[in-house]
């Protein structure tokens, strides 16, 4: 394979991964390319992500596949010039032969984790780096497994080192080492999480080696975290989502200020206009409107908080309580079997994780016998909270309308739709699961327009439509 | 297309990283890197991240180690192309109608009357304009570029790809010499990818402890090294938290500045405490900081988040 035909594989897996990468692009990445040289793989990769990398949400994407195709290292590698540098295109394995170090026993994988540790402690990301190819090449072997099989797992190798273990042992030290109890286990959680995918990477790049990272990229790269099903969702991603939250939620509220104020632009000041053009000798050269009337919707939010669909419930709560000087007026419900509201936990200024913690606690009280009941929630909702409902209110109700094939209360939920505004129906399952098993998507959504929700792409997109 | 025979800003990155660090900003290699083809593709620089990391300092170093002018042009809701651009200067048009009305005969004069308040003299040039028809070096900076609204940024197309301005009246005006330019956001709105496509990226973040006490010491030469030691370590600590708004560098900086100022020798938890609102500008933030950093004065604000009433 040469340099070009590589570079232009890159480019198509990019591609593949959602990356729109132009022609424009791709030539800028060559021109660079030749400004600078090959000499070394960091500025060979700074220069792919400044020409082709548009936006922060995609580089993680392009680090995996930059990893993929433009791997640090070849085979065992650890021949320590072949290290850095050496990105010679062909990619072509050059195996090492098995080394006499790398034997598998206990007592190697004992060592192993007091190394890992000591490099987790200092943060030392290279030597980590290093750590992970070396784990993988020694316990995530898979020998003997037929053609076609990848022969190398990062579960097999994470599983023999036993991450959660190294988590625990490393927020000991770090609180030996003066740190709260809290910092000290979130540090190591995220420290260890980045070893951890450090070790997948270093396995993809081993298969990749094998079978060709085409086929690598098509099966392993995941989505960027925008688009990530909400249902899908690990929990480092939910981490990462979380602290996206606030920023985003900011961004949002701009626009939509920005967005309604451009709208209140009303009809000509007549008056005002030939008033001002005084001051140029009657040329009237700015104009002057009439502001418009605000119109601003109060939101009713019932969120489903079962354990399936609570992630996507409190993200879309948080996010609606950011934006809430785009609404008048916004009471959240949650429920599961029973309803309560949950309004007072958003008080404006509150700490996001205060917020967070809050909702947990007082969704416990939203449970009865803890089976997702959609009728008998709808029900009390209607009996307990029907002041909430006024010909001025939007309702949103959030959840995958699986009820447990209990009685659905389509009359409480016409009750619903007739005393207020508008209504809508935010579902996070993927439209073609919808009335499978106990899903009753099609029969509510026959009362409320129901929209699929399934990433963060479309809960913006509904947010911004619905303010 | 790149013309090399023009005098290049930076000769490789490695220069780029020298010369930047000999004006006071310390770049990390991908900054470096792109400051060079920057320079070299001539190719403007779009540069993302959250507010306080150097996006605005980044044109400033440059145009300081190339020894350029900065030409600035500070982007706001509802900033137009008479304030990015050009602009007739209309008054003074309209002055020079209206003296012409007085001593000339009227329509006879009309055509020169045209050609004349169309001409230089009442050209106010902005800076997108001033930037393209500078004869020495010049760096412009289009600063939060997310803040204009769609429109400016089709303006913004021409230049950027072309280097050139059309004035209908006086034609299009081509750069004699291009521009290094400097687009920064802070992703308020996320940008066409028409602009995107005519940049190159570049995502600035919170640097590394090692690097970020570079930078305090740098700035504030006369703090303590244990003292910033212990100020970039409690920053650091400060981010890992989910905050509002995590402290950027600029706050390290004014923290130490503010250290210096208050002649602390040292950094405990009564000085933490209270020269906490220097970096975190929200009582959540604070009140979470001064919970995980277990400060011994909880002070008032502490007690309202501890408790609250819920059904």
């Amino acid at each position: 394979m040469t340099l070009l035909d590589r570079h232009i594989a890159f480019l198509e897996a990019l591609r593949g991964a959602g990356l729109p990468v132009s022609l424009s692009e791709d030539l800028d990445a060559v021109t660079a390319l030749g400004a600078v040289g090959w000499s070394s793989r960091t500025t060979v990769r700074d220069v792919y992500a400044a020409t082709v990398v548009k936006r922060q949400g995609q580089r993680a994407t392009f680090d995996q596949l930059f990893e993929l195709y433009f791997p640090r290292l070849v085979g065992e590698g650890a021949a320590d010039g072949l290290l850095e540098g050496q990105v010679d295109g062909a990619g072509g394995p050059v195996e090492g032969g098995p080394r006499a170090e790398s034997m598998d026993n206990g007592e190697a994988l004992a060592a192993m984790q007091e190394q890992i540790l000591e490099a987790l402690a200092a943060d030392d990301v290279e030597r980590l780096r290093e750590l992970a190819a070396e784990a993988v090449g020694r316990f995530g072997s898979m020998p003997g497994r037929g053609p076609g099989l990848s022969s190398w797992s990062s579960y097999t190798a994470l599983r023999r080192l036993s991450t959660d273990d190294l988590t625990q042992r490393l927020a000991e030290a770090l609180r030996s080492h003066g740190w709260t109890e809290e910092e000290a286990e979130r540090a190591a959680g995220r420290r260890t999480g980045s070893y951890v995918a450090m070790v997948e990477a270093d396995a993809r790049r081993r298969i990749a080696e094998e079978k060709g990272p085409e086929h690598i990229a098509q099966v392993t790269v995941r989505p960027t975290i925008d688009r990530l099903d909400f249902l899908h969702m690990r929990r480092a991603d939910v981490e990462e989502l979380r602290r996206e939250l606030y920023p985003l939620a900011r961004r949002m509220a701009t626009r939509l200020a920005r967005e309604q104020r451009s709208r209140h632009r009303g009809p000509l000041d007549f008056r005002r206009t030939v008033r001002a053009s005084m001051a140029s000798g009657g040329v009237p050269i700015t104009t002057h409107h009439k502001p418009k009337r605000p119109h601003r919707s109060e939101l009713v939010v019932l969120c489903d908080v079962s354990g399936s669909v609570a992630n996507f419930a409190t993200f879309t709560l948080m996010l609606v309580f950011a934006l809430r000087e785009v609404f008048t007026k916004v009471r959240a419900f949650t429920f599961v079997d029973d309803i309560v509201e949950v309004t007072d936990q958003f008080r404006p200024g509150a700490d996001l994780v205060d917020v967070m913690t809050g909702l947990v606690e007082s969704s416990a009280h939203a449970a009865r016998m803890g089976r997702t009941n959609y009728g008998r929630a709808l029900t009390r909702f209607v009996e307990l909270h029907g002041d909430a409902l006024t010909p001025k209110s939007s309702v949103l109700i959030l959840g995958d309308a699986r009820s447990n094939y209990a009685d659905l209360a389509l009359p409480a939920l016409q009750e619903v739709v007739d005393r207020s505004r508008h209504q809508w129906w935010l579902n996070p399952e993927v439209r073609r699961q919808w009335d499978t098993g106990d899903s009753a998507a099609s029969r509510y959504a026959a009362l409320v327009p129901m929209v699929e929700c399934r990433n963060l792409v479309q809960l913006q997109t509904f947010i911004k439509d619905l303010a | 297309m790149p013309c090399m025979a023009a005098p290049a800003w930076f000769s490789s990155p490695s220069d780029a990283l020298t010369r930047l660090g000999a004006t006071g900003y310390l770049a990390d290699e991908a900054t470096a890197t792109v400051a060079f083809l920057a320079g070299a593709l001539e190719k403007p620089v779009l540069i993302e991240g959250p507010a306080g990391v150097g996006k605005t300092e980044f044109a400033k170093a440059v145009a300081r180690a190339a020894d350029a002018e900065l030409v600035r042009l500070q982007c706001y809701e509802g900033l137009d192309e008479a304030r990015a651009l050009y602009e007739w200067n209309y008054k003074k048009q309209l002055l020079r109608i209206q003296a012409a009305g007085v001593e000339g005969t009227g329509s006879q004069s009309w055509a020169e009357a045209h050609d004349e308040i169309f001409g230089e003299e009442f050209l106010l040039s902005r800076p997108l304009l001033t930037a393209i028809r500078r004869t020495e070096p010049t760096v412009l900076l289009i600063d939060e570029v997310d803040k204009t609204d769609v429109e400016v940024e089709g303006l913004l197309l021409e230049v950027l790809s072309d280097f050139q301005v059309t004035v209908p009246e006086l034609g299009t005006i081509e750069a004699v010499r291009r521009p290094f330019v400097v687009l920064t956001s802070n992703a308020a709105r996320e940008l066409s990818e028409a602009v995107k496509r005519r940049c190159l990226y570049l995502h600035l973040d919170y640097p590394s402890a090692s690097r970020e006490r570079e930078i305090v010491t740098r700035h504030v030469p006369e703090l303590d090294e244990g003292v910033v030691a212990q100020l970039v370590d409690v920053v650091a600590r400060l981010r890992e938290l989910e905050l509002k708004k995590a402290p950027s560098i600029a706050e390290s900086v004014d923290w130490a500045r503010t250290l210096i100022a208050l002649q602390a020798g040292t950094l405990d938890a009564a000085t933490i405490d209270a020269t906490l609102g220097v970096v975190l500008k929200h009582v959540s933030d604070q009140d979470r900081a001064r919970r995980e950093l277990r400060l011994a004065t909880g002070g008032p604000v502490a007690s309202t988040t501890s408790a609250h009433p819920f059904r």
